[in-house]
């Protein structure tokens, strides 16, 4: 039932939903005709429920190996596990795009449910934007990458996918993802709406935020997800490389982390009105262009899409009008908007402030490193290469201010502060700061891996400081102290872990700076020291797999003679597709990985040796963690009371409205 | 491809790496090996091979995507990684070295590129994105404080919805 | 939108000034739009690895015999009079076998030297002996270390060296009669008539 001519028929219709969906609601919000406006909500879900029931049809072409449909035969085969059959539709350009519509429209779908208390026009504009970005990504996907396009005659078995693909890491990491890159779809749909209507208020922040929250916490593990997944499976212990492709999922992160402050701004302070704005698009517009610019072949050396030409011109048509269509609104528009109040510039708005002039130099560091070797390639006709060493020596200089101005940022009061009681409040972090720069200053190696370490200190310490100044923890009795912090809005104890994840993961990038490596070829029984640590190889055995053959070997980590873990890292040479995979083996205690790879076997059968390539990587979860942390002080704002005024008025459980995007 | 570059397995590797984390799809030769490195390559000097590695890191590998050749087990990559460890264990400076390869490989191989007019620019984003950012800033706060507005009173309607939205 | 408004050069500034990101997005729009045309029509490459330094004289290095040619060093392309390619080439490079034949038909208008790039000697020899051998000279790369000293990122990538031994022009991709016709033959009639 669910054939491949359905998938399509319901994406045609999808697409034909959605530019309804792009246009009739906004007609009938011009003309303030309420039945018009109110076809939105319909539209949205209709489009939702099209695309759903597409995606299903793919999925089940998927599992059923239906190899008459050529993206089924080019990426699956019968022997594939059935989760990676699964998860394997995404793991390829159309598929991809498909999920890219469908996020999209589980978005329009959310705002209709949930957005029930916003004015009716505004929802409806709201809608109506997404439904028009929609629309142009269906139409994309229809004519230049049809998932449903049949091959006649269908071959017997799929060309099957990549055994490094077969990674349960992997197959969840595009949809988180794509949700925080389409996440921002909504903050932008609201900033067009908000645009269009010429009105930017305290409400308006009110309801934008909690969506921009939503996107940037899944954006946020999304990153993580992906750079964690390279360290497993890469097998030198690698987390960040600076690449094209890592910058397009950073530039928006940056942006996006710019647009949750300053929407405190607008909500609190009607202040930042425009630029606010200006985020909500700019972050958008960076999501929409990194992703597609890196599949039209600039930015990116993967040849397969490097080959489609009608894709790069629809995809820049496409940015042209969503991206250029919005800034040339935004000129139009955006000068008529009423100019925020006055701020002084020592205030928790004046530090907000100065966070996004900070996120944004970032950005703008990131963004000209990675387009600028392309730029001169075209313009001078010279090439250039903008890697690790030059993004290191330009954004850490400006995340290290950052980092310290985030500590004392959240105790800032409203309107005019003093910097001093402020910094007063603060003593015990300066205090353990001060140890953490002796401690770091004796223990590790290099300036800036000092510099981090205090830094890190001093965010995470400043960040409890907060709450325990708020509760006035050890001022009052300790049930007053409870009181209080049940009195105290969630968001702020979001704050406080967000920043102190921030604080995490700085440290786990400090300290991995001392990472400590071995390259040996030994043969079997060696034991060799690294970190404090002796590594025993004890044994090397051939060990068949479901479709590939093993070689695992067993290594012994002891310390001081007491045993730590056994590891065992494998190489699988795949029958099939005559490729082999390097199964790296990590043993963590959450506060260091013990990091073992087997590579190529040497020697005479009778002599054998190993190369093995043993690492100590120092805090190295903590780089993931703090992420995580980051991510969780994000949702925890988002059930915040204060975040859910966009929620139905009536008493009905309103706590989905955090997890609706 | 046109244009054999002796990739080898952790080059090929990278760039699933890199299409993946935008969930892509990548058609590839096959063999993804995952070579560990010869230890032989290494100086034995501890010392030695610390700053050969830290020469190596700035040095790309030219047939991979803003790898460095100390990240990248491409066939030119581990070839390159000799040279620098040879002229490293000869007891060139640090600069010799890179003038050495530059010669060869012109400024391409360089990861971080040398400051010149054509680079000026991205070399001077970072102040010049701070000093746009705190200048707007700025001046934006000295006209306001120079023209204190007061905001235009709420409408009625602005009124009710603000009130409904407090109540909250 | 109030066209009463009393600061009406504020108003324009702030037009100017919000105008800046549309006219910034538009300036990477049509950069965008470039590359991609020039992609389609070859023009552009944004991979181009474009790496070996031209106009300078050939590095120094001496090359064994690679059979059936003789190999050479510096010194003979230092004492040549007039352009020739140099050509480096591999038995596991299918892009050199495809690139044969057209460097079959250049041999007699242009004399070529070849380099046997990592590659074995007796595999470099029965490729030639397949494919033909259109070259006059030929060395042997064994480990690849000369053709670190050109500047070379794999194969074949082909050098046009003018008299006296200067770098004059560079290849990375397989040679095709259209890239002479274009690009060759008009840097040759170049270096005849200094």
């Amino acid at each position: 039932m669910l054939s491949p001519e359905l998938g399509h028929y319901a994406l045609a219709l999808a697409c034909i939903l959605a530019a309804a969906q792009g246009i009739l609601p906004l007609i009938g919000a011009h003309r303030r005709d309420r039945r018009v406006m109110m076809l939105a909500p319909g539209l949205a879900l209709g489009q939702c429920f099209a695309l759903a029931v597409s995606f299903a049809c793919l999925i089940y072409a998927a599992v059923t190996d239906d190899f008459s449909v050529q993206n089924v035969a080019a990426n699956s085969a019968v022997s594939k596990p059935l989760l990676y059959k699964i998860t394997g539709v995404w793991g390829n350009h159309e598929g991809s795009v498909l999920l890219w519509a469908l996020i999209l429209g589980i978005c329009g779908a959310a705002v209709a449910a949930f957005g029930r208390n916003l004015p009716t026009a505004l929802r409806a504009r709201v809608i109506a934007v997404l439904g028009g970005v929609a629309a142009g990504f269906e139409l994309f996907c229809l004519t230049t990458s049809d998932p449903f396009a049949r091959v006649w005659p269908a071959p017997m078995d799929g060309q099957g996918m990549n055994p490094l693909l077969q990674d349960p890491g992997l197959a969840f990491h595009p949809p988180i993802l794509y949700t925080g890159y389409v996440g921002f779809a909504v903050p932008f749909a609201f900033a067009i709406a908000a645009l269009i209507e010429g009105r930017v208020d305290a409400a308006w922040g009110r309801w934008v935020r909690p969506w921009a929250v939503a996107a940037w916490c899944f954006l946020t593990c999304g990153i993580a997800l992906g750079s964690w997944w390279s360290y497993y499976v890469l097998g030198w212990g690698g987390y960040w490389f600076w690449d094209p492709v890592e910058n397009a999922s950073l530039i928006p992160w940056l942006t996006g982390t710019a647009l949750i402050h300053s929407a405190i701004v607008v909500e609190k302070r009607e202040g930042l009105k425009i630029w606010t704005v200006l985020l909500a698009i700019a972050t958008f517009s960076f999501s929409l262009s990194g992703t597609f610019l890196v599949r039209s072949g600039i930015l990116n050396s993967v040849h397969a899409f490097a080959n489609d030409p009608a894709r790069g011109i629809f995809i820049l048509g496409l940015l042209a009008v969503v991206i250029g269509g919005s800034l040339a609104l935004f000129a139009y528009r955006a000068p008529s908007l009423t100019a925020g109040g006055l701020f002084a510039p020592i205030s928790r708005e004046g530090a907000l402030v100065l966070n996004n002039i900070l996120l944004c130099s970032i950005c703008a560091v990131v963004v000209t490193g990675t387009m600028y070797p392309p730029f001169m390639s075209l313009l001078f006709d010279r090439t250039i290469s903008v890697g690790k060493p030059f993004f290191d020596a330009t954004t850490i200089p400006l995340a290290l201010p950052l980092f310290v101005f985030m500590g004392f940022g959240p105790m800032l009061p409203w309107k005019r502060a003093q910097l001093w009681p402020v910094l007063q409040r603060l003593w015990l972090a300066a205090i353990l700061t001060a140890i953490a720069f002796g401690v770091a200053a004796y223990g590790v190696s290099g300036l800036l891996p000092v510099l981090s370490c205090g830094v890190a200190v001093w965010i995470i310490i400043a960040s409890v400081t907060d709450i325990t100044e708020r509760v006035k923890l050890f001022r009052m009795p300790l049930a007053g102290s409870w009181q209080r912090a049940r009195m105290l809005p969630r968001s702020i104890f979001g704050t406080a872990i967000a920043h102190a994840g921030v604080g995490i993961t700085v440290l786990g990038l400090a300290a991995m700076s001392q990472a400590q490596h071995k390259i040996v070829e030994v043969p079997v029984g060696t034991t060799e020291h690294l970190a404090g640590y002796d590594w025993t190889l004890q044994k090397v055995e051939q060990a068949p797999g479901p479709n590939y053959t093993a070689m695992v070997a067993t290594i012994e980590v002891r310390h001081n003679g007491a045993l730590v873990t056994v590891m065992h890292p494998s190489k699988r040479s795949f029958n099939s597709q005559n490729q082999t995979t390097t199964e790296v083996s990590i043993h963590t205690n959450l506060l260091s990985d013990l990091y073992g790879v087997l590579g190529d076997k040497h020697g005479t059968d009778a002599a054998p040796t190993y190369v093995l390539r043993l690492h100590y990587n120092p805090l190295a979860p903590w780089m993931w963690l703090g992420a995580l942390v980051m991510a969780i002080g994000g949702v925890l704002s988002l059930s915040d009371r204060r975040m859910r005024v966009g929620a139905p008025r009536r008493a009905k459980p309103i706590s989905e409205i955090g997890g609706a995007a | 491809m046109s244009h054999s570059t002796g990739q080898t397995p952790r080059t090929r590797l990278r760039r699933i790496v890199t299409a993946l984390v935008l969930g892509l799809s990548v058609f590839l030769a096959p063999a993804l090996v995952l070579a560990v490195d010869d230890p032989s390559e290494m100086l034995p000097d501890t010392k030695q091979e610390a700053r050969a590695e830290a020469i190596g890191s700035q040095l790309r590998c030219l047939v991979c995507q803003n790898e460095s050749i100390e990240d990248s087990s491409a066939g030119l990559a581990r070839d390159l990684r000799r040279v620098v460890r040879e002229h490293v264990a000869k007891g060139e400076t640090d600069h010799q070295i890179m003038d050495w390869m530059v010669a060869r490989y012109g400024n391409f191989i360089r990861l971080s590129p040398p400051l010149s007019v054509g680079t000026i620019l991205l070399w001077s984003m970072p102040v010049l994105a701070l000093l746009l950012g705190l200048g707007l800033a700025f001046f934006s706060y000295r006209r306001r404080a120079a023209t204190p507005v007061a905001p235009p009173p709420l409408s009625e309607e602005e009124k009710a919805r603000l009130a409904k939205l407090t109540k909250e | 939108m109030s066209t009463q408004d009393p600061n009406k050069p504020c108003l324009t500034r702030r037009r100017v000034m919000m105008g800046v990101p549309l006219a910034g997005a538009a300036v990477l729009g049509v950069g965008f739009w470039k590359m991609l045309s020039g992609m389609q029509q070859g023009s552009f490459n944004p991979h181009d690895i474009n790496a070996p330094v031209l106009n300078r004289p050939v590095p120094d290095f001496t090359l064994p015999d690679q059979t059936p040619g003789q190999g050479f060093a510096t010194q003979d392309l230092k004492a040549l009079t007039k352009p020739i390619l140099v050509n480096f080439f591999a038995s596991w490079c299918i892009p050199c076998l495809a690139e044969m034949p057209t460097l079959m038909a250049l041999k007699d208008d242009l004399e070529l030297w070849g380099i046997a790039y990592k590659d074995r000697p007796e595999n470099a020899a029965k490729f030639l002996q397949h494919s033909g051998n259109p070259f006059t000279r030929l060395g042997s790369d064994r480990d690849g270390r000369v053709g670190i000293e050109w500047g070379i990122s794999g194969v074949p990538e082909t050098f046009l060296i003018g008299p006296g031994g200067i770098i004059r022009w560079h290849s990375a991709t397989p040679l095709e009669v259209e890239t002479i016709r274009q690009t060759l033959i008009p840097l040759l009639a170049k270096l005849k008539t200094p």
